[in-house]
This record gives C-alpha cells, structure tokens and sequence, in this order.
C-alpha cells in the first residue's frame, strides 16, 4: 500500500455574490515510502492548494470546501480533527515553503524554531533541545550552528535560510516530506544545492519526497514519479523517464516544449504553450486545457475526458494524446525507444 | 542603547527649548493677564500697572523670557501666581494624582484592549468581533466627561460600587511620602490605605480609558489579522505546535509593533485628557488647578506644566522605542 494516497481530492472557494472557484478539482496521486513524488504544472494549477489541504494548512474561511481522500499510512487525513492534525504535522509529515524568509518567524531567534518542534513531537527540552538542532542545523549544511542558533532570520542568507527550514522539517525524521516550490527564491546556484541537500536526505532517511513545482529541471533531477497538473486536476502521471522521452498529454508536450534549450540556434524563438491558465474550461464540460491545445478535436469537448491508464504505470487524461514515435503514421519507422505500440491497446478505462 | 537614550534625552533640549518659546509669546498674546484676574472688572489703570510692575510683566517679553531660561536651567519654574507657591512643590503635590490615573487607564486600556482585539481577529466576522468593533467605535465617539458623568451615575450613585470622588477616604489619615497614594499606601504598609486609593480610581480610570480602548482594541485586531496571514504562522501551522504555542510565540509577539506604537502616542493624550475626567471625579490631580491656572492667567504653572507634559511624552516614546529591540530584534537601536 502507498504511504500516502490521494484520491480525487477537490477544493473550492465560495463566496456569497461570486462564482465559485475550483482551485483543486479531483486530484488523484499517490506516494510510495521513499519514493520522490513531483507535482508540476503552471501558476495556479492547484498544487500549492493539494500541498495545503493535505496538511490540513488551508485558511479556514468561510466558503472553504474540502472533498476527497488524502489516505496517509491508513488513516484520512481530511477526516482527523485538529488535535490529531497537529500531531501528525511536524512528525510524520513535514513541508517546506518557498519563500524561505517570510516562513521564518522575524523576532525569534533561529534555535528557538528548530527546538519548538522538538520540544513538541520529541519531547527534548533546554540543552538537549540545543544540542539536537545544533547538530540538525550541521546536517543540513550550516557552518558554525552553535553561533547560527543564536541568530535571527534577518542575519542569515537565503540559502542558510532555507537550509534551516529544512532542518526543522527534518527534525523530527518525518516519513513524508512535502516540498513547495522549496527553490523558486533563491538563485541558481544556491537552487542546485538546496536539491542536492533535499536529495542527500532523502536517500539518507529514506523519507518520502513530494516535490511541488514549475520547474521542470527540478523533476528532471529528482523525481521518480511525476504528476503533470492542469485545472485542478493530474492530467499525466508518468515516471521520470517515459515522461521526458514520450510525453502523451497534449499540456505536458507544451510544457518540455517551452523550455529554453541551450543548443536552440540564435534568434530562434522560445515555444510558449498559446494561451493563459486563465482560459479555463470547467472540467465538467469536457477538457481544462481544450481553449489552449493544438490537437484540439470534437471529443475534447461536451464531456470530461477519461483516464487512460498503460501498462508502464502511466496515465493520461486526453482523447487524442500525442503519438508514441513507434505509431507515428510518418514514413520514417525508426528505432522504438518506449513501450511497443501493441501495448497501448491494453487500454483501460478509468 | 546607552548612547541612544542619551543621544535621544540630548534631543529633549532643543524640543523644550523650541516649545517655550512658542509658549511664552503665546500665552503673552492672550488678552487679559494675571492683573485682570486678580483685580476683576473694577481695577483703575494705576493698579493694573503696579501689579505688572510687581510680577516683572512691565519688562520686555525678551527679558522676561531670559528670566525663565535661567530659573528653568536650576529646575525653578518660579512661583504660581495665584498661589504664591513654588510652581514645582505645587506640581509634586498633584501631578503623581495625575499620573496614578493615567496609569490605571492606560492599564485597563492594556489589559482589555491586546485580548479583546486579539480574540476580535480570531473570530473574524462572528458576534464578539461585531461587538467590539462596534463598541470601539461608540468609545471613540463618546466624550469622556459625558462617559465619566454615566459611569458615576450608574456605578456610584445607584449601585454604591464605587466612590463618586476623591482620591482616598481623608478618615483613613494615611501617610503621605510620595503623593502617590496607592504607593504610600504600600510603602508605609497601610493595606486599607492603598486598597482605598486604588478602589478610587477605578472609575474615573474608567472613563479615561475609554478611548486609547478603543484604539488599542482596533490596532491589535488590524495587526493581528495581518499576522496570521504571514507565511511564518503557516510554518509554526505546518510544524504542528498546540494552538497556544502559536498564538503567543508567533502571532501575538510580532502583532505588538504596532500596538506600542500607539501606547506611546496615546499616554500624551491620556495625561491631558485626565483633566476633564479629574474634574467630573473631584479627583485632586492637576487637573482642577490647571483650569484655574488658565483662567487665572498664572502664566509660571502654564509654562511648567506644559514642559513637564512635554518631557513626559518624550520621555514615555523613549521607552516605547526601546521596547522596540526587545519585540523586534531586526530594530536596531543605534
């Protein structure tokens, strides 16, 4: 069984006098323990609010609904009660947020955010506490933690930042790591190591990674499996490598397509995908990502497009997905590095 | 820290220096003068001038005011006109009435205010928040004699809660060091004596209070709803700490800012606002001798107590910068 299970979690806002905004709307995914999960798509897809809601991290206002399943080791997450919640958070499942500066607390220093949480799922207190996060602060890469404890947020670069929100996410060796966007702050250098350090972890503790986002060279790097969001909704599920090589859903192709190449000649044009997210259509009347695709056919609208599950434990949500190179009816068969075409007839309907 | 408390009481002088002089031509500039109130309607022109002439009123304003420098760098403010006593054993003899009930208001205003604007945030939008953004917005409006005339009509007069006036009940003939009543009370361990005095001024602290109330109730509310949507309350959230961990660790600490901020701005205008509620109390603070002063025309006790409230105010917005640092260690006092 999976660590973590997801099923057709949903979110939405309602306001009194405004339409109602499905920010996450039937998300399905799950986590094998150990296993590096990514969660990629554009701004506003949803994944920061799948991330929230599974922690329970939503604000609560009125309007807010919560549907679905977020299963963790067994127990329904959505269905715990906040006392329950917030024994959960911290030890078993921990996250990290982007903006490492405003997720620290300014007026405290960085010892006392590190030893709060062992204090609160380990029970360690005055110098024990001390030692423990000098000690989890060296793990994660700070020189000096002895003298860093001591210190405020403002004092620290971003990278020792982010480093030290890692290091109190780790404290407690949580099974479950959710990682939001854990790079978009900071510059490339520093990105590179900050995933270096995540993935260290990761194999060291055998902790359960899910990475949340935009970036594709960040899945690239680390990721297992990979969930392709549009909508609300995963459109594509795929491992790593199938995804990169033989992308299927239509939204996914746009989005290797639109990545700067390096080996692109000069003058040359990026690929963006036409269109904003903003162009939605309400996935009840058939495909999110219809208003924007190029291989737009008649299907894709009137009703939701179904799970198209493979045999190599990929998905997709698409009536007419891009071809496989080995059934492409072009005349140059070449060399078939994916799954054999026969294959894909085992089609099952979700 | 030290060379900025110094740096900032050096700061005090040129404030000082600057506002007397704007005093002294000011209150020159009022018709009538002291000669007017001593002598009433029927004084002839020679009286008048004598009378002057014997408060040294017949100099030039310039030498008048070089007088006044010079006693002031010796702590003399002079003597009050009207009393002929020393403007500043005068002030000792009133003024701790004066800053006893600026203290208990600013405490209930403290003490009420953080938690009701805090639980106000909390429960955005539900009942508790309507009524005390309501209420505060009725304490703003309310003026505060008006508000002291009610509560003494309610709580002394038909309920017999509270005394109606004074400081301290005078049969008690407790001892006096200070002129702090509820601190003489404690240093000469006569317990009835300062429960007395501090059971005085529970009302009349009542009625001050109301507005800085008010105000701390709405900043710490505006301050409070600003912090909880900061990313650090989600990682606090998201680590899982108990609700109370959060609350005070993280939300209601940087909440706070704002909130001194204002505490600073506010006392000013409690310790002149308390002269209206002293009068409605017969509370014995500055305030019935101050309205005397004015009309009176006793320009030494005008002068000296609008110095001290000017040192006061500087003085209470020093300590609340220096709170500053404690809250916040991003605010570097230099």
């Amino acid at each position: 069984m999976a660590l973590l299970d997801v099923e057709e979690l949903s979110v939405t806002f309602s306001r009194r006098g405004q339409r109602t905004v499905r920010a996450v709307d039937g998300v399905s995914f799950s986590v094998d323990a150990g296993q590096v999960v990514g969660l990629v798509g554009e701004s506003g897809c949803g994944k920061s609010v799948t991330s929230l809601a599974i922690m329970g991290l939503l604000p609560r206002q009125p309007g807010l609904q919560v549907g679905g399943k977020a299963v963790f080791d067994g127990t329904d997450l959505l269905q715990l009660d906040d006392r329950s919640r917030r024994d959960i958070r911290g030890r078993d499942i921990a996250m990290i947020f982007q903006d490492p500066l405003s997720s620290l607390n300014p007026v405290i220093p960085i010892g006392l955010q590190v030893t709060e949480v062992l204090t609160r799922h380990r029970g360690l207190k005055g110098a024990t506490a001390a030692k423990e996060a000098a000690q989890l602060l060296d793990r994660v890469g700070i020189p000096d933690p002895k003298r860093r404890l001591k210190e405020y947020p403002h004092q620290l670069s971003g990278g020792m930042r982010q480093r030290a929100l890692i290091a109190m996410a780790v404290a407690c060796q949580p099974r479950l790591l959710i990682a939001d966007e854990p790079t978009t702050a900071l510059d490339v250098t520093i990105q590179a190591q900050i995933l270096e350090l995540l993935k260290d972890l990761v194999r060291d503790s055998g902790t359960a990674l899910v990475m949340i986002t935009h970036d594709l060279g960040v899945v690239a790097g680390m990721c297992d499996t990979i969930n392709v969001l549009y909508g609300g909704r995963v459109v594509e599920t795929a491992r790593r490598r199938p995804l990169f090589r033989q992308p299927r859903h239509p939204y996914t192709v746009g989005l290797l397509g639109s990545v700067p190449r390096l080996d692109a000649g000069r003058g040359e044009r990026l690929n963006p995908i036409p269109g904003s997210v903003r162009d939605l259509l309400p996935w009840a009347d058939g495909c999110a990502f219809a208003p924007r695709c190029t291989r737009r056919v008649d299907a894709c609208v009137g009703e939701p497009p179904e799970l198209v599950r493979t045999h190599d434990a990929r998905s997709y949500r698409c009536v007419n997905p891009a071809p496989l190179p080995g059934v492409t009816p072009q005349p140059q068969p070449t060399e078939a590095t994916g799954p054999a075409p026969a294959a894909e007839d085992e089609v099952e309907k979700a | 820290m030290i060379r900025f408390i110094v740096r900032r009481l050096l700061q005090l002088i040129p404030t000082l220096f600057g506002l007397s002089i704007l005093l002294f031509i000011w209150l020159r500039r009022l018709p009538g003068g002291p000669e007017t109130a001593i002598l009433g309607e029927r004084g002839t022109p020679e009286m008048r001038a004598a009378i002057r002439r014997n408060l040294g009123l017949d100099e030039p304003i310039l030498i008048q005011y070089g007088r006044f420098v010079r006693r002031l760098i010796r702590l003399d403010l002079g003597t009050s006109i009207s009393t002929k006593r020393e403007v500043t054993t005068e002030f000792l003899q009133r003024f701790p009435g004066t800053v006893e009930l600026t203290v208990t208001a600013l405490v209930i205003a403290i003490g009420i205010g953080i938690p009701l604007g805090y639980l106000a945030a909390r429960r955005r939008g539900r009942w508790l928040d309507h009524l005390s953004v309501g209420g505060s917005l009725i304490g703003i409006c309310i003026p505060v004699f008006f508000l002291a005339y009610i509560l003494k009509a309610i709580f002394s007069e038909n309920l017999g809660l509270f005394p109606s006036s004074g400081r301290q009940d005078p049969t008690l003939g407790a001892t006096r060091i200070t002129n702090f009543f509820v601190l003489d009370g404690l240093m000469t361990r006569e317990w009835d004596a300062a429960a007395d005095a501090l059971w005085h001024l529970i009302l009349p602290g009542m009625a001050l209070a109301s507005i800085p109330l008010a105000i701390i109730v709405r900043i710490t509310r505006a301050s409070v709803l600003e912090v909880l949507n900061e990313d650090f309350v989600r990682t606090a959230e998201a680590k899982g700490l108990t609700e109370n961990v959060v609350r005070r660790r993280h939300v209601l600490r940087n909440a706070m800012l704002p909130v001194a901020t204002s505490i600073g701005l506010l006392t000013g205008g409690l310790l002149s606002g308390a002269v209206l509620t002293e009068t409605v109390f017969a509370f014995s603070g500055i305030g019935a001798f101050l309205a005397d002063s004015i009309s009176q025309r006793d320009y030494p006790v005008l002068m000296g107590f609008i110095m001290i409230i000017a040192v006061v105010y500087v003085l209470v917005n020093l300590i609340v910068d220096l709170s500053y640092s404690l809250i916040d260690p991003r605010v570097r006092v230099r």
